[in-house]
């Protein structure tokens, strides 16, 4: 929230700037299913540096998630195969490493919060071990250390009388709560990156609010990278530094928060902005994007949003549009960026 | 929709009930209580308590009008939308649905308010039978009312229905598998339609769904009720959407209300420190102006149904909360000294108009 400067800096895609943390490099990801192959992810790069948030928008089924767990290398795989590209960490590509090295890596390097914070922890371990066993088996603690360390990590989120907390189990705790041990296991180990993959999706607004405040703090404090995968334009507005926006296994716009807000330049990512109700007036009738996501086994040839695109043209059934550059760190896969550009957003 | 089947036979049991005006309250809720018994033992099973889910809940449902209800999981939204549907047995209170009592009616009078009052439930996913095909969902209701459509008649009236919900009227034989989420959920809605109700109660009707098909969803609700006339009780915890669908809006916490009022009454002028507090948690898309943005946040959990606080339910998470809200409930009522569009029922003894979304 407080590097809204980066704008006039050279962006943290840039090259002079100082190396990012991670970059995705041209990603390709499908699935090989009895039905046929699902192309998950087509060619996907993005990139995030320390002490910035990266907010990955799409809906269900556009490769966001798909993404975070090929990055984290909890992808199943089979029926999940990379076909392509390069997952560079310090400039290091991590598809090329062993699982040894990818193991040190995970969890300690970068880590990840989940959305059902419910199913991600084990129910029948106390919170305190859940949180304390990070620190004997990463780090060689004794027993009665790590508890300590795990209260202190409770304290950190907020939880209140962490102490007598420590040795409830997960049922006992509310979602918003249980989002909080979550955060806490995910920073246990000091990573420098978080992928969060809906972190408040299943929380209520108020609540949603103690999260994202709290989550954002601590990236801040601690200096860390942050992806945060969501479908929510407006959890979006509030934290990200940099939106790419994903579309049928493809990102179809990248741009810091403010401009793809003001002057979207993806028909897609336009539709989207429109289509949201507003809290502040009661507006007219929604404008609703026509048609439904594509299925990934079946995507459109030329640009995957042709068919539901009120821009479309022959170009667009049968030219996959390049990501064509606008400006630093802005870009937006349309062969008619400039006429989306032009246009006014209906709110 | 065809209005033909209706009022063929002068003994139609819907003759019963009255017709009601445009503006008229169609239901009216007053003092609604469920309280879910807590108990303890195996053999001899002991109440030890109650979980007040709903503790006194007084409104109307206009003809033609969407009511929205809003409020954080576990405040008791859904509960009302049960009890409605008389899919709950109430503890207290009563509904009066054109003025009779839905506690009193049995038998057949029962049988043709039911008709009237259809629900639509949020997850497309579980609320629809895997095993049958849409024809048999949505001409489901058929067989319990016959009277609407005459067997002989009702592929007929299930392919006008998903015409009117924009789905082809050729995928009758289709399973629910085959279609999408947004796709369910107008399957979802055709069924609530088949027996031409009046009333649609929408219990998070969009919630699970992605923003580009929520957008076709809400603005097929809308589509619907211009050319029907039916009520809503739209039920959701997404504050924008239930903005922009809602003519009214009742904001519930604890199983009471809190607030309640016009659309503009309660997002522009509102009075209770919760609604306050909720409007300005949600994340507004717009990032200009973030780091000015007022936000007004909560401590602590909402506390247990099962044990209230007393006095105002609010008090314990409020930064106005005084000695007088642990010893006398607010009513739900319109506070002296507020004009204008702030003058409307808020439940809050330090009632005040504080502009949250404008500010933003």
């Amino acid at each position: 929230m407080t590097t809204i400067d980066t704008k006039n800096k050279p962006e943290g895609s840039g090259p002079a700037a100082a190396a990012p943390l991670l970059e995705v490099d041209n990603l390709h990801v499908e699935f090989r299913t009895r039905d046929g192959v699902a192309k998950a992810i087509n060619g996907v790069s993005y990139d995030v540096s320390a002490g910035e948030t990266l907010a990955v928008l799409g809906e269900s089924g556009s490769g966001k998630s798909v993404t975070a767990q090929t990055i984290m290398g909890i992808l199943d795989m089979p029926p999940g195969h990379i076909t392509g590209g390069e997952i560079r960490f310090h400039g290091k590509d991590m598809l090329k490493m062993s699982k040894e090295e990818r193991r040190k890596i995970r969890g300690q390097k970068i880590s990840m919060i989940f959305q059902d914070a419910l199913s991600a922890l084990n129910p029948v371990y106390s919170v305190g071990f859940q949180l304390a066993e990070m620190f004997t088996v990463h780090r060689g603690m004794s027993k009665k250390d790590a508890k300590l360390k795990s209260i202190e990590l409770m304290d950190q989120v907020r939880i209140p009388a962490a102490k007598d907390r420590v040795n409830d189990y997960p049922h006992q705790f509310s979602g918003g709560m249980r989002q909080r041990i979550m955060i806490a296991m995910a920073l246990a180990l000091d990573p420098e990156l978080i992928i969060a993959d809906e972190p408040t999706t299943a929380l209520d607004v108020t609540v949603q609010a103690q999260v994202m405040d709290l989550l954002a703090e601590l990236q801040r404090e601690r200096n860390m990278g942050l992806i945060l995968i969501t479908h929510d334009l407006g959890v979006v507005a509030d934290v990200a530094d940099k939106i790419a926006v994903m579309y049928a296994g493809r990102i179809v716009e990248q741009a810091p928060v403010r401009e793809l807000y003001r002057q979207p330049t993806h028909p897609y990512t336009k539709g989207l902005l429109e289509s949201i109700p507003r809290l502040d007036h009661k507006g007219r009738e929604l404008y609703a994007i026509k048609g439904l996501p594509p299925n990934l086994m079946r995507i459109p040839s030329g640009c995957a949003f042709n068919p539901r695109c009120p821009y479309a043209q022959d170009v667009c059934r049968s030219e996959i549009p390049p990501l064509h550059e606008i400006s630093v760190g802005r870009g937006s896969a349309c062969h008619f960026w400039e006429t989306v550009m032009e246009g006014e957003v209906r709110g | 929709m065809a209005e033909s089947p209706n009022g063929a036979t002068s003994a139609d049991p819907r003759k019963i009930v009255k017709p009601v005006a445009q503006g008229e309250p169609i239901l009216q809720v007053r003092g609604l209580v469920k309280h879910f018994p807590i108990t303890q033992g195996i053999l001899f099973q002991k109440k030890i308590g109650a979980v007040k889910a709903v503790d006194g809940v007084t409104f109307d449902l206009m003809k033609g009008e969407t009511l929205g209800l809003v409020g954080e999981s576990g405040c008791g939204k859904s509960t009302v939308a049960r009890l409605l549907m008389n899919l709950e047995s109430i503890t207290a209170g009563s509904v009066l649905y054109k003025g009779d009592d839905l506690a009193k009616l049995s038998g057949r009078a029962l049988k043709a308010v039911r008709r009237n009052i259809q629900m639509v439930f949020q997850d497309p996913y579980t609320s629809l039978n895997p095993r049958m095909t849409v024809a048999d969902i949505i001409g489901e209701p058929y067989d319990i009312h016959p009277e609407v459509a005459p067997r002989g008649d009702r592929k007929r009236r299930v392919q006008e229905l998903l015409e009117l919900v924009g789905l082809n009227p050729e995928h009758i034989n289709r399973y629910p598998h085959q279609f999408s989420g947004g796709q369910r959920q107008r399957i979802g809605i055709a069924r609530g339609l088949a027996l031409n109700p009046e009333i649609i109660i929408a219990d998070e009707p969009v919630s699970a769904l992605d923003v580009s098909v929520q957008a076709q969803v809400v603005n097929l609700l809308e589509k619907l009720q211009n050319e029907l006339g039916l009520s809503y009780l739209f039920i959701a915890h997404d504050l924008s959407v239930v903005r922009h669908i809602s003519d009214r809006v009742a904001v519930m916490y604890l199983g009471r209300i809190a607030e309640i009022g016009t659309d503009a009454q309660i997002y522009d002028h509102p009075t209770h420190p919760y609604t306050q507090a909720l409007l300005s948690a949600v994340p507004v898309p717009d990032p200009d102006g973030r780091e000015h943005r007022e936000r007004i946040i909560l401590t602590g959990d909402v506390p247990s149904p099962a044990n209230p606080p007393s006095g105002c339910r609010f008090r314990t998470r409020c930064w106005k909360a005084q000695d007088i809200c642990a010893e006398q409930e607010p009513l739900l009522e319109i506070r002296k000294g507020l004009s204008g569009l702030g003058a409307h029922d808020s439940a809050c003894h330090f009632a005040e108009e504080k502009d949250i979304v404008g500010a933003a």
